[in-house]
């Protein structure tokens, strides 16, 4: 089906703004040709979210009719997006995803907190929800404060799990009752029950029905943790998109109209397309690339409110995401403050600020978030926060994502010995493939090289990585592009949707002052090779443009690991990008910074001179 | 043409005004359309259910869930008084009998038989809203709470703590620069919105606690000393739920800012008269600023101003709100359409203009706000 789709349609309605792009099929790829904004219109005074989707596509309609000179271009027909398939006439399919109106907010409740709980949790954000609460049987909460929390929470559905298939139903019970005792309403008005969904015990099923059913609008689906050793989280996922589709988007205004113009060819019939949560769209695009690619992909979002982290790792493709609800670089740019602290954040930068100037700064960012940062030091200012913000949301997924607890560990004879047990973070910097970097503060930075630094600052990849940010935040767009035609979601996310930076070389391990930390020879494209032995304690940028390959032979120094294991010599490929190669040999498992002031800064200036992330005038402050 | 959104916030002398005043759960409005209303009173009351509180009476009686029927002299949906019997187990020829008695009044919400748990409720809870500001109520959503108009001058703040306070305005400034000492708080400050210069500091905010100040209003307030005075940092933008005895609006933002000129005029016209304050502050998706609400006599010719655009053209007067020349006001001057690279290599859309000191600026158009004349 996918050659028949020639012109596509997406949109993202966002609590602010609705994005529109156009996906054309253009000798024989598909590409991102055209987008346009307009303000969401879901709050008052319109009330009605297709008035920004029709601004936006109208948008795009003005644009594609400037581009190729054609007047006859038209998106939109009656006041609807106009799908039909006769040759250019309209579109083939209009798809979106939305998180206005705050996304979809969800509370969740399991037996013990680290198991059931966990992975409740992780269906929840797996389906692009914000977790505002894990309510567990073992968290310590005394009953009645825990029936207040469920109370106040006034979340748009709950996700119950708890016990393994055939276990014990007592705490399952238990969680019910407090349920029903709060008697919860949903966000978005009174005039209907909160939806519930059940995925725990199968064998408590009856004993939730008796107790649930009257109250909420129950809904029973798979267990989503069946035995400890496994999870199950595919149905409880699908729930949730569909209760997020007929609840929740039903209540928000004009998201029924939205719905039914949702619309593109599967199997040969034109069906409607479910619109997605915008996370859980960025969610499935990460998985197709991972997927189709067969590699390892880390991705974040950092927006002005919260930061999204979302991974895929081992040979399973093993899919997390996180949300640090509270990191961001305007709403929330004060508690990137509080959470990291100021030492932390200053120690990115290569100058003296008072502290108390500092403060007012971030405060006044907080208040006025749509300000710009006009002098180079409050950039910087805004720069070195990123990274704390990025670092802190980057801990936080590391210690979600990780292997199920509870269960028994089956070890192979080599691991007989090991101290390995079950709960630990699936993240591996040293086997991640591409980390992918979106959001204001890394899509919209004034030198690419500077994202380039933010990234590999805080995520502190290792071994051979490759860097790349969002251009214009359309992961969302091609998450539910992909439900229809994954090759032109892939495709379009290789060509126009990633600004590739380049990759990062990074040995890991406790390196020696004066000592040589990576010797490297990389033969470049142009003929010219680069041979040096890089000391310890130093950032080198290497050219190398979008779409070039260098052969590398890496040799790290003693002790360290470049991804083949303690002093083994790696060759590879590495990919060029609008950034280059950045040999990293700064250390990692511990990176470290000097804690010395006057070292520290000149240490900065010397790696920010050497990747020439800021104007010359920086070194001279 | 050289035409620009630009949001500022607004301050003008007379507008209409419409303030929802809606209850969190459905009740009984306590007034009708037509009425006349006092910031004090109350236009809508509803009781909020109690508090339920979970109760392991198989537990409690040593016994399992199950048997639990056996033992009760209580039954769900019963109104219970404090001390009264819940369960009572027969013992052994009547004797170590377990009796476990009522911890509250209320009534019994659920018997679990699976969980042995009884779930008890406290009596409900009253709320009432009240109408904050004075003025007519125009409308009465049925259970829900009532739309009250009036005309007022009215400013938004750009930030606040504390909830919503009245009082009488009083001046303790001569201009928008000056910035007041402990000392000029003193009794004749009790229950009166003061309005401060630049900015508040810790010792006066402190000695306004002490003699009872409703509310402050300022230019500016200084990061380290809110912190001092909530014992915390404030992290997100979602302010208004502190209780620090009274309620600030901030109405330009964080370090010494004079307050607006056209802001300060205002507020000296109005020295002596009721305001209706709020500090409730909430930055993002369905933006809330602080306000301060003086109302006016009705008269015929105000009509309601519709929600226009603030447009900056040339000769449109700004202010600066963001850093380098932070509070400043000036003239535009120029609105050239390229993109420009600043200080910072930022390519932005900016705009040429002379501030009240003499000095020709150059400034991204999103570090600028227009002040409506």
């Amino acid at each position: 089906m996918a050659q028949k789709l020639k012109r596509i349609i997406a949109t993202d309605c966002g609590s602010t703004t609705t994005k529109s792009i156009l996906i054309e099929f253009v000798d024989g790829e598909y590409r991102q040709t055209i987008r346009g904004e307009a303000p969401t219109t879901v709050e008052k005074p319109l009330n009605d979210v297709t008035r920004g989707v029709v601004n936006a596509v109208t948008e795009l309609e003005e644009l594609a009719r400037l581009k190729y000179g054609d007047d006859s271009i038209s998106f939109i027909k009656d006041e609807n997006i106009w799908l039909s398939e006769k040759e250019n006439e309209g579109v083939d399919a209009y798809i979106s995803t939305s998180s206005a109106g705050g996304g979809l907010q969800m509370m969740v409740t399991g037996v013990v907190a680290a198991m059931t709980g966990e992975s409740a949790e992780r269906a929840a954000l797996g389906a692009g929800a914000i977790v505002m609460d894990l309510i567990a049987s073992n968290d310590k909460r005394p009953n009645h404060e825990k029936i207040e929390r469920i109370r106040n929470l006034r979340p748009d559905m709950i996700l119950m799990a708890g016990g393994v298939d055939g276990g014990t139903t007592k705490h399952v019970a238990e969680l019910a009752e407090l349920v029903g005792a709060a008697d919860p309403k949903p966000r978005l008005g009174s005039s209907y029950k909160l939806p519930v969904i059940y995925a725990g015990n199968n064998k408590a099923r009856d004993i939730i029905k008796d107790t649930l059913a009257d109250k909420t609008d129950l809904i029973i689906t798979e267990n989503l943790r069946p035995v400890l050793e496994s999870e199950n989280l595919g149905p409880a996922r699908d729930k949730i998109h569909d209760l997020f589709m007929e609840h929740v988007m039903a209540q928000a205004p004009g998201y029924s109209k939205l719905m039914s113009w949702a619309k593109g060819p599967k199997d040969g019939k034109l069906v409607n397309i479910p619109i997605m949560p915008t996370p859980a769209a960025v969610g499935n695009i990460m998985q197709t690339i991972a997927k189709i690619e067969d590699i390892e992909v880390l991705g974040v979002d950092i927006g002005g409110a919260t930061t999204d982290v979302f991974s895929v790792f081992t040979k399973d493709k093993i899919f997390n995401r996180t949300v640090s609800a509270n990191l961001g670089m305007s709403y929330s740019i004060s508690n990137v403050l509080a959470t990291a602290g100021l030492d932390e954040i200053l120690r990115w930068v290569p100058f003296d600020i008072n502290e108390s100037e500092l403060r007012n700064m971030i405060k006044n960012k907080m208040i006025r978030p749509t300000t710009i940062p006009q002098k180079l030091e409050e950039l910087i200012l805004e720069q070195a926060i990123a990274k704390e913000a990025l670092k802190y949301a980057f801990i936080q997924h590391k210690e979600f994502a990780v292997g199920l607890k509870g269960g028994q560990v089956k070890k192979d004879i080599s691991e007989a010995f090991s101290t390995k047990t079950s709960g630990q973070s699936i993240v591996n910097m040293m086997t991640l493939d591409l980390l992918v970097g979106s959001g204001g503060v890394l899509s919209h930075a004034p030198r690419r090289n500077q994202s380039m630094m933010m990234v590999i600052d805080s995520f502190l990849p290792e071994g051979i990585t490759k860097i790349a940010v969002d251009s214009i935040f359309m992961m969302p767009q091609l998450g539910v592009l992909a439900e229809i035609s994954e090759k032109a979601a892939t495709e379009v996310f290789e060509k126009d949707c990633l600004v590739h930076l380049g990759t990062c070389v990074a040995p890991v391990g406790k390196i020696k002052p004066n000592k040589i930390a990576l010797s490297a020879k990389i033969e470049l494209p142009n003929g010219e090779i680069f041979e040096e032995n890089l000391l310890a304690g130093g950032l080198k940028l290497i050219p190398l443009g979008v779409g070039e390959i260098a052969k590398a032979t890496l040799k790290p120094g003693k002790g360290l690991d470049i991804g083949a294991g303690k002093n083994q010599e790696i060759i590879a490929e590495l990919t060029g990008g609008v950034v280059g190669i950045v040999l990293d040999t700064r250390g990692r498992r511990p990176f470290t910074l000097d804690r010395n002031t006057e070292n520290r800064v000149q240490l900065l200036k010397k790696w920010m001179k050497e990747m020439q992330v800021y104007p010359e005038s920086t070194y001279q402050m | 043409m050289a035409q620009a959104y630009s949001p500022g916030l607004k301050c003008t002398e007379n507008i209409i005004l419409k303030k929802d005043r809606i209850l969190p759960i459905k009740g009984k409005v306590k007034v009708k359309k037509g009425d006349k209303v006092v910031a004090s009173d109350v236009v809508a009351e509803t009781l909020l259910p109690g508090k339920v509180i979970p109760f392991n009476l198989a537990n409690k009686l040593g016994i399992a869930p199950n048997l639990l029927e056996k033992y009760l002299k209580v039954k769900a949906g019963d109104t219970l008084e404090k001390g009264q019997t819940l369960a009572q187990t027969n013992g052994f020829f009547g004797l170590f009998k377990t009796e476990i008695k009522s911890p509250i009044d209320g009534e019994i919400e659920n018997i679990s038989k699976i969980t042995g748990q009884m779930l008890l409720r406290e009596p409900r809870i009253p709320i009432q809203v009240k109408a904050f500001i004075d003025g007519i109520v125009v409308e009465v959503i049925e259970e829900e709470g009532v739309i009250i108009e009036n005309q007022s001058a009215y400013i938004q703040g750009i930030f606040g703590i504390g909830g919503e306070t009245t009082g009488e305005i009083k001046m303790l400034i001569s201009s928008p620069e000056e910035e007041i000492k402990p000392n000029q708080i003193d009794e004749s400050c009790k229950d009166k919105i003061v309005v401060c210069g630049s900015l508040v500091s810790f010792d006066v905010i402190k000695k306004c606690q002490k003699v009872g100040v409703a509310g402050i209003i300022t230019g500016g307030i200084d990061d380290h000393d809110l912190k001092k005075l909530l014992g915390y940092n404030i992290g997100v933008a979602i302010t208004g739920h502190e209780e620090i005895g009274l309620s600030i609006v901030v109405t330009e933002g964080f370090g010494k800012i004079n307050m607006s000129h056209k802001g300060f005029e205002l507020l000296k016209k109005f020295n002596g008269h009721k305001a209706s304050i709020h500090g409730i502050t909430q930055i993002r998706a369905g933006v809330m600023r602080p306000e301060i609400i003086i109302p006016i006599k009705m008269t015929d010719e105000a009509v309601e101003k519709k929600a226009e655009m603030a447009t900056l053209e040339i000769g449109t007067t700004i202010r600066v709100i963001r850093q380098p020349n932070f509070g400043l006001i000036g003239k535009v001057t120029a609105l050239p359409e390229k993109l420009t690279k600043v200080e910072s290599e930022t390519m932005v859309r900016i705009l040429e203009a002379k501030l009240e000191n003499g000095e020709t600026i150059t400034i991204p158009r999103a570090n600028v706000e227009v002040i409506e004349s």
